[in-house]
């Protein structure tokens, strides 16, 4: 393995296990996801047709929102103790360890989500042809967030407020993903077939994936030095 | 860069004016002039729109309110364009100056994203029999208002006007790559959900008086622009050049005054 591919690899590793030690921050995420979830049937009525027509948006904005409220943990505690100037200090190219870091942010905060949302669209009586597409238009569409809200992350590092902050700079970015993704799924119920959804979140996906972390490495060392 | 004395600041080329000593005096001799002209373009674009463009066959009274709604929806979306390009130049040229113009233009940019929503708003309730509706312009415009929003909090939130510029320029030009997503994405969600909706890009054709006043509005909306960004930067420029020579010596002037 080339250089480049162990130093993706060992940052991968590294906060994997730091995520792993600090199980309890990533079960938070994951119970505010399947808490805002479950809040919808008691604010819009329980009435079993409405709830299967906004389970798909529902599920959508939820994941989004959790998203949100996990971000700021992806570079505060590197920035914290230093570790985060020594990434920046190191030879290897910035973009390299900040998309590995997204990875494994995403494994620990977007993973979870794309494997429970299927169980909670049962309880919106999603059907069971759409659980499918739902299942994948989040897995496809929770690194984009990942990446986008990656940028956001970086560029409020330290700053008072940031987390408010953080939500108003991303939320807009975030629309087409959730368009797209909610409507995915819309689209299997309303029998036309998902596919130019899901091919339009796998661009985003690539776009993002070349795009983002470039933007993100600036990002933060503009907010180290 | 000490000996950048009046000799080399009257050199010929344009770039000159990327310095904020040489542009602090041009912004303040030039706003003047293009308030001016926004104002008396804005007395005869509204004399037209109001008393001599003929009453629409269809909309009647109502559709007057294109003579602010369109230039302001124009100049929303060209200044944050404007804003993304000096971010640009900001980041790769190293320039002070352009970090300066992008803040200055900001507000300018989300007040007449407001505008356009708000006289929107008042124009669709007696024609759409709504003040809203989740049409791709109207959605698409919402968020190009609060990416203006963001902007503006991400800059004024850092202390440091150094890592303000330059994290404001990153969100400026991600938001500017995303403002076509956006509005595309936004319109085809649009067309999926509801079918035809409700368009305002099909304006019926428009009677030449119509059209010449907009177009004016629209001159005295971007003289408008020119004046308030030049006004908003020369503060700006004070602040950040706070420990030179020749600011000091400006403040003086100002003091006594």
């Amino acid at each position: 393995m080339s250089g480049a591919g162990s130093a993706f690899a060992a940052v991968l590793r590294r906060d994997l296990t730091l995520a792993w030690r600090g199980r309890a921050d990533v079960l938070v995420t994951l119970a505010f996801f399947v808490v805002v979830v479950c809040l919808f049937p008691f604010g819009v009525g329980a009435e079993t047709n409405q709830l299967r027509a906004i389970g798909p948006g529902v599920l959508w904005v939820a994941a989004l929102l959790s998203t949100l409220l996990s971000l700021h943990r992806l570079f505060a505690q590197d920035h914290a103790d230093g570790t985060l100037e020594q990434l920046l200090l190191s030879p290897e190219p910035a973009a390299l360890w900040v998309t590995a870091k997204i990875v494994a942010h995403w494994i620990v905060t977007g993973l979870p989500l794309v494997v429970v949302a299927p169980g909670l669209a049962l309880l919106f009586d999603v059907e069971r042809d759409a659980l499918g597409v739902l299942t994948v238009s989040l897995a496809l569409g929770t690194p984009i967030l990942a990446l986008i809200g990656a940028i956001g992350a970086a560029l409020t590092l330290g700053l008072r407020g940031g987390g408010v902050l953080l939500a108003l700079l991303v939320l807009p970015l975030y629309v087409p993903v959730l368009i797209f993704g909610a409507g995915a799924v819309d689209a299997v119920l309303g029998g036309m077939g998902a596919s130019a959804h899901l091919l339009l979140l796998g661009g985003g996906l690539l776009g993002a994936v070349a795009l983002a972390p470039f933007a993100c490495a600036a990002a933060l060392r503009i907010a180290v030095e | 860069m000490r000996d950048l004395d009046n000799k080399d600041l009257r050199g010929r080329s344009l770039l000159r004016f990327a310095s904020p000593q040489v542009f602090y005096p041009v912004a303040g001799l030039l706003a003047p002039w293009f308030a001016g002209i926004a104002a008396v373009l804005t007395v005869i674009g509204l004399y037209i729109g109001f008393f001599v463009a003929p009453t629409d066959f269809q909309q009647g009274e109502v559709y007057r309110v294109i003579f602010i709604h369109v230039p302001a929806a124009w100049m929303s979306m060209l200044v944050y364009l404007v804003m993304a390009f000096w971010s640009a130049v900001g980041l790769v040229m190293n320039t002070r100056l352009s970090f300066m113009m992008a803040r200055a233009l900001a507000p300018t940019g989300a007040i007449f994203c407001f505008i356009a929503l708000w006289t929107g708003a008042l124009w669709g309730k007696p024609t759409w029999g709504t003040y809203w509706v989740w049409d791709a312009r109207l959605t698409s415009q919402l968020l190009l208002l609060f990416l203006y929003l963001g902007y503006m909090a991400l800059t004024e939130a850092i202390e440091d006007a150094r890592r303000a510029d330059r994290a404001g320029a990153i969100i400026a030009l991600v938001g500017a790559i995303n403002v076509p997503i956006i509005y595309f994405s936004v319109q085809w969600w649009n067309t999926l959900h509801q079918g035809a909706s409700v368009s305002i890009t099909k304006a019926p054709t428009m009677a030449t008086t119509m059209l010449m006043g907009m177009l004016i509005m629209a001159i005295a909306a971007w003289a408008y622009t020119i004046a308030v960004a030049f006004w908003r930067v020369r503060p700006i420029i004070l602040e950040r050049e706070r420990h030179t020579d020749w600011v000091g010596a400006e403040l003086e002037r100002l003091g006594s005054r």
